[in-house]
């Protein structure tokens, strides 16, 4: 199901006048609105009008998120305070948070953009959307209240947490479409199992799970546990929320809503744009937005663009699955790894439960690894033997799979902590300071 | 004839032992024997129980990762080269021991001794031609 036909399917040569032609509008707003940009461009010497087609995007300078942090609260707006009807900022975890601003017909177009996203997963008026993103200052929960709205179908703004109370919720008012993390939603599903609820009772058909990385191997998990369509949503707080990209049912990569976001690969090293289909840094500019555009900003998420005809009849651009972000690649032992690569790995041995933990540390100058993993009733043996079994294989598997020596310990299940949010699997203990 | 043994997996953790037999002593089951093999990270505790079954899901509901499996008791005479006995038969049948453990019943009398062989029947069968005593469920929890 298409939400919008004629921006989704668009003729590739009509869709990319019209973003020449937003583009040089939001530069020129920018410019001429926000003090960071004026200055910005100044300082890389170029001038709004250099952009005549979408290449010279790339003589434009980019913008990261300390950038943003410079302009806090309100110094990234373009226009006056009075016109931002809603703010909303980012979680703030390393620092000072972003705040984006939104002025009443951005809040328009992300409900536009959200609708797009949910009817891909075949959501209609007669839906009923379970929201469990946070509500609040998270741009997670609202995005997809608007766009929710916007189809007409039921919203349930449930937010995050109280695990029982959404499953009876779920389960009385007949729940057809859910939208929460990957990682909740297979803690729901762990917490239906352990209550006993018959998965007859529940109804959900379809899924939008994101706001953070996950794997195929978890989309099938999700999928097998709940019997639905479990799809990939994309979006940054930066850029407006959720909605930035979603995938359709093919399940062959995130359409991006180029009509209102222009996307780039880039390398993280040189910073030079990449041909199509290799892996680097997205950056994206908001060709639309009127609170708070935002020049080739350095997303650090790690993708690749490719712009061949898809099934579904979309001509927009598909991004991958985000595999990576530039930060939280650990370099262990100077090989770059994504924390993604050790869990598809793992996720590749039967009985191997989704729920792990990476802890990097340098006890003598070298990088060690240990991948903790929960130990489930199916691989559990009363022999210590088959136990040291199962540990060896799984550091064999992750070696020959990625080539990275770790070490396993098999802890008992459930001592990982399940999030509500966004998973932590990550604990780089490795003192950097010497 | 088989006896059912209960193993939980225990990582190596301060307390976490002493809350697994909490558990078993909350929901009244008495333990007649136990084992615990350890490596550096976690242990595997292995008990037998009158009520096995019981003690399963008072054990899984208190979240512990919990397996029930087949064993071997057999009683041996309290007195040197008892036990070297058992093990010849086993040894002269071809059937490796995987581990076993053994406690002395109250009489004082005989010792029993759990035994988990690769292949529990081909155990049970070496062991009944040779004339070893295996015993029943009944006659190990009665002990």
């Amino acid at each position: 199901m298409i939400w919008n036909k004629k921006a989704e399917c668009m003729p590739r040569q009509e869709l990319e006048a019209l973003q020449v032609e937003r583009l040089q509008a939001v530069v020129a707003r920018a410019s001429q609105n926000v003090p960071y940009y004026k200055k910005s461009f100044k300082d890389a010497k170029v001038k709004p009008e250099a952009v005549k087609s979408l290449k010279d995007i790339a003589k434009l300078p980019f913008t990261a998120k300390a950038d943003l942090r410079e302009g806090y609260p309100f110094g990234m707006f373009a226009v006056p305070r009075e016109q931002i009807v809603e703010v909303h900022t980012s979680s703030g975890t390393t620092g000072k948070p972003v705040v984006a601003g939104y002025t009443r017909s951005d809040l328009d177009t992300w409900g536009e953009v959200v609708a797009r996203c949910l009817t891909m997963a075949g959501t209609t008026k007669d839906d009923i959307v379970q929201n469990c993103y946070g509500y609040g200052l998270f741009t997670g929960g609202l995005g997809i209240h608007y766009g929710t709205q916007k189809i007409g179908a039921t919203v349930v703004p449930i937010s995050a947490g109280q695990t029982k109370r959404q499953l009876d919720i779920m389960i009385d008012f007949g729940t057809t479409i859910i939208t929460c993390t990957p990682s909740y939603a297979l803690y729901l599903a762990e917490a239906a199992e352990e209550m006993g609820i018959d998965r007859k009772q529940i109804k959900l058909k379809a899924g939008c799970f994101g706001a953070e990385m996950w794997t195929n191997r978890m989309r099938e998990e999700i999928e097998r546990r709940f019997n639905l369509l479990a799809l990939n949503i994309y979006g940054l707080t930066e850029i407006i929320g959720p909605g930035v990209a979603h995938e359709c049912p093919e399940k062959c990569g995130l359409h991006i809503f180029e009509d209102h976001f222009y996307p780039e690969v880039i390398s993280p090293d040189t910073l030079e744009p990449l041909p199509e289909g290799e892996k680097g840094e997205l950056v994206l500019t908001t060709l639309t937005r009127e609170g708070m555009p935002m020049i080739r900003f350095r997303t650090k998420d790690v993708t690749a663009l490719r712009r061949e005809p898809c099934a579904c009849g979309r001509t927009l651009v598909r991004m991958e699955r985000i595999t990576g972000r530039t930060d939280d690649m650990l370099k262990i032992r100077g090989v770059l790894i994504f924390p993604s690569q050790i869990e598809r790995a793992l996720l590749q041995i039967k009985g191997i439960e989704p729920h792990y933990q990476i802890i990097v540390t340098r006890p003598h100058h070298l990088d060690e690894v240990e991948v903790q993993v929960e130990v489930s009733k199916k691989v559990f043996s009363d022999e210590i033997r088959h136990m040291e079994e199962l540990r060896r294989n799984i550091e064999k598997h992750i070696d020959s799979s990625i080539g990275l020596r770790v070490k396993v310990t098999l802890v008992e299940p459930k001592t990982l902590p399940r999030s509500e949010g966004k998973a932590k699997r990550v604990f780089d203990r490795r003192d950097m300071k010497e | 004839m088989k006896l059912k043994q209960i193993s939980v997996f225990l990582e190596n953790k301060k307390g976490r032992l002493w809350e697994a037999l909490e558990c078993l002593s909350k929901s009244g089951v008495n333990i007649r024997a136990l084992s615990i093999a350890d490596t550096s990270e976690f242990g595997i505790l292995r008990l037998i129980v009158p009520d096995p079954d019981k003690a399963k899901k008072s054990l899984e509901k208190a979240r512990f990762t919990v397996r029930e499996n087949d064993v071997i008791a057999v009683g041996v005479t309290d007195r040197p080269g008892g036990l070297a006995a058992v093990l010849k038969v086993l040894s002269e049948a071809d059937t490796n021991v995987e581990y076993l453990y053994a406690f002395v019943a109250k009489s004082g009398e005989k010792a029993v001794v759990v035994l988990r062989t690769e292949n529990i029947n081909a155990g049970i069968k070496a062991l009944q031609k040779a004339g070893i005593p295996v015993l029943s469920p009944e006659e190990v929890y009665s002990l």
